[in-house]
């Protein structure tokens, strides 16, 4: 039912990308700089610059393809994934989703050290089978264009089952996510506890901000009301996404310095880097992640993603997760850490690490401190293993 | 202070740029049958720029545009352009109209003539007006107005323009969109000059104020104006929160700038159908004209400004001064679907309220609908106070 994939951008697409970067029409006099105004200019002309001369995307794809990469069609989608074995015996099988505007690439870094973790000097005693999808919409999983699905998010966590249990015959596994993926792995635990033994998240997920906040106590109330405030501020990019989504992908689409400045902005005000983004992620990596939206096109129906959310829901505010949920969260992260009384009240909280730094891209900033708390949690967790 | 004359005269090699990124635009997908629920259409947009390749000709445009006087003056560090066309009648009121986002000084071009030449449209003589059309900062040919240009320091330059600059120590003031706030900000800054103003909306910086004793049809009014901002206000946020990070694509792809404007004229127009309220000429002289002078960046300025400029905290402040003035006349004429739909009672709040028409047609973009319906209410306004 699976089959190898192999990621191969074709030289026509990158001589293309080469000379829009060439023709960018800048803002012209980049008077704003630093990061008030949004994007810093002349950070992203040394970027973009870096991006045409310096980047060497046929490296980073060969280092791409050295993971195990497949395609499966289940129903109209055909969804790519990565399934990487882990070593010895007894692996626990570990499904990992991302969010926007990252992609399967937020894990490049951590997917290592979880497949073989005596490797990278963690004291795990067990390894996973990792899988991770390019969720639909993004990268090389297409979304299909041609339906508007009701509870989108609903559909994407059975696909996700499916492609667990049906096609690499993992009937029970554990799931483990952050952003969209942190929605996703709620919704799959909800719906399938039988198949879902427990989830990691790195935050609850954009639902929660919707608990009415009348009856809670003081300190949950203060949490909710700064994230409404910091979401005045700083969620504008998810008020356009989840109302006309389509607009902005027009520019998105056709100017690569556009995406780099839409996707860049969100890296920078939602990490741990302390004013310097590659304190936190070297060029390389900004621009292997830029170039797969790029190249794959899927600006558009990623951001779409938020409006077929926003029009129908699938987790409400406070549907229960009742698997054991552990939880690991970075500093950084959008809002801060939340209140642990607060998480408790839609999600069965077993296991809680408050990181020591990190932000929103979690196992791509931090890769060792959360495989550690992967292994930290999961690893009570009961369930039947591959022998 | 002394202006000069200014001509439109883009360089081949920009026409030809835009064509060449035109032809070159890489389309993304689209949901099917989803119209415009997900923002510019795609089927639409691509007509639109189709059309913006192999059937319009900006040359054509600007020989028209250039027909109206035009002038550039350096003021306070910033060049205002502008248009000056004299009234023809025995004693023509001067008058300055403001346009807003995301139109420009081209919301006016048909009504301009019917203002400075009204018996060419069936009108009294009596009733000319001088009329005076700037370019916003940041908009257009006007200059850029640097980080702090905030969009309440344009009255300033509007009265120095037409005091100092023009000469006209007693003028009328008309304005929609950012145009009602600066229409709004001159008359009460400058009463002795302004005879009267006159608005297509309360502006919504009112609906900051929220007093105790709201009638039920001003509640219903600053409900819908918060449904507006819900459903349609995305733009606003980004605008005025990172602008920078749109206007790098913005700039960068004529197609996309189109898709960001057209969105606005689409959503905010009078008619049932976009090519009934807007010719696809005219849409594309306005996008154009954007694309051209690459202000799509300072053009988010003002949403900024208010946001950042401390322009909240000043109007916080400075609106409770004005609830309950009895200042300057306002007149004000409201088109039906218009973004908001204040009752009388409300703009009374704020305003001395002298005429209040509820026109029978038109959208947002008022003066490039409905110019004739909007030029007998402008006319009919001003009549007692020249």
């Amino acid at each position: 039912m699976k089959r190898a994939f192999q990621i191969l951008v074709s030289d026509e697409v990158l001589r293309d990308l080469t000379r829009r970067l060439t023709h960018t029409r800048w803002l012209n006099p980049p008077n704003h700089s630093k990061w008030a105004y949004g994007t810093n200019l002349p950070y992203l002309m040394e970027l973009v610059a870096y991006w045409r001369d310096g980047f060497n995307w046929r490296e980073q794809e060969r280092e791409l393809n050295r993971f195990a990469h497949f395609q499966t069609a289940i129903d109209a989608y055909d969804l790519h994934f990565i399934h990487q074995r882990g070593k010895g015996p007894g692996c626990i099988p570990l499904l990992l989703l991302h969010g926007w505007p990252d992609s399967f690439y937020r894990f490049h870094k951590i997917l290592p050290m979880l497949t073989d973790p005596d490797a990278a000097d963690i004291d795990a005693g067990v390894a996973f089978d990792v899988v991770v999808p390019s969720l639909p919409g993004f990268g090389w999983t297409k979304s299909p264009a041609e339906i508007e699905p009701d509870q989108p998010l609903r559909q994407y966590a059975s696909l996700l089952r499916r492609l667990m249990k049906e096609v690499l015959g993992y009937d029970r596994f554990v799931v483990a996510g952050g952003d969209g993926g942190s929605v996703l792995a709620q919704i799959m635990a909800i719906d399938d506890p039988g198949s879902v033994a427990a989830i990691y998240l790195t935050d609850l997920g954009w639902n929660r901000m919707n608990i009415d906040p009348g009856p809670l106590p003081h300190a949950e109330k203060r949490y909710l009301e700064e994230s409404k405030k910091l979401f005045m501020k700083e969620s504008a990019y998810v008020m356009v996404q989840s109302t006309k989504p389509q607009t902005l992908a027009y520019p998105l689409n056709d100017s690569p310095t556009g995406l780099a400045a839409w996707v860049l902005d969100r890296f920078y005000f939602w990490c741990d880097c302390r004013g310097d983004l590659e304190k936190s992620f070297s060029r390389d990596e900004l621009l292997t992640n830029l170039t797969i939206y790029w190249v794959t096109q899927t600006i558009a129906s990623s951001m779409r993603m938020y409006r077929l959310d926003m029009k129908s829901p699938s987790l409400a505010a406070k549907d229960y997760v009742a698997v054991p949920v552990g939880l690991g969260l970075f500093p950084k992260d959008i809002g801060g850490i939340p209140p642990r009384e607060f998480a408790g009240r839609t999600l069965n909280v077993q296991h809680w690490t408050e990181m020591p730094g990190g932000g929103h891209f979690t196992a791509w900033e931090e890769p060792e401190l959360m495989a550690s708390d992967l292994f930290a949690f999961f690893r009570t967790i009961d369930l039947p293993v591959r022998g | 202070m002394s202006s000069e004359a200014f001509t439109l005269s883009i360089p081949d090699e920009v026409i030809a740029d835009v064509q060449n990124r035109l032809k070159d635009t890489r389309w993304p997908d689209e949901l099917s049958g989803s119209g415009w629920d997900y923002g510019t259409n795609l089927g639409y947009l691509r007509e639109l720029v189709d059309y913006w390749q192999n059937g319009y000709d900006w040359r054509l445009h600007e020989a028209r545009l250039n027909t109206f006087p035009q002038f550039r003056v350096a003021m306070d560090n910033c060049t205002i352009h502008y248009i000056h066309v004299a009234g023809k009648g025995d004693r023509p009121f001067p008058i300055v109209l403001t346009h807003g986002w995301p139109d420009s000084f081209l919301r006016f071009e048909k009504i301009i003539p019917m203002l400075s030449d009204p018996t060419a449209y069936g009108g009294d003589a009596e009733d000319a007006f001088t009329v005076v059309v700037p370019s916003l900062p940041g908009f257009g040919f006007s200059g850029d107005p640097g980080p702090s240009g905030s969009i309440f320091t344009v009255q300033r330059l509007w009265n120095e323009l037409m005091t100092k600059v023009l000469g006209y120590e007693r003028y009328g003031a008309h304005g929609g969109d950012w145009g009602a706030i600066v229409t709004e900000h001159l008359g009460r800054s400058w009463p002795g000059h302004v005879a009267g103003i006159h608005l297509t909306e309360v502006s919504f910086i009112h609906s900051f104020q929220k007093p105790g004793d709201l009638s039920a049809a001003e509640q219903e009014y600053l409900n819908g104006l918060e449904q507006f901002q819900m459903k349609e206000g995305a733009y606003n946020m980004i605008q005025s929160t990172r602008p920078q990070t749109l206007a790098c694509g913005l700039n960068d792809s004529p197609a996309g700038l189109a898709a960001w404007i057209v969105e606005k004229f689409q959503s905010m127009k009078g008619s049932d159908d976009l090519s009934k309220s807007f010719s696809k000429d005219a849409l594309l002289t306005n996008i154009t004209l954007y694309w051209v002078t690459q202000t799509i960046f300072s053009s988010f300025l003002p949403y900024y400004d208010l946001m950042h400029a401390g322009a909240f905290t000043w109007i916080g402040e400075k609106i409770k001064e004005w609830v309950g003035s009895s200042g300057v006349p306002a007149g004000f004429a409201l088109f039906p679907k218009d973004n908001s739909h204040p009752p009388r009672e409300w703009a009374e709040r704020f305003f001395n309220v002298q005429r209040w028409t509820l026109l029978e047609r038109g959208g947002h973009f008022t003066a490039m609908e409905e110019p004739e319906l909007l030029a007998e209410d402008i006319r009919a306004f001003f009549r007692p106070l020249r």
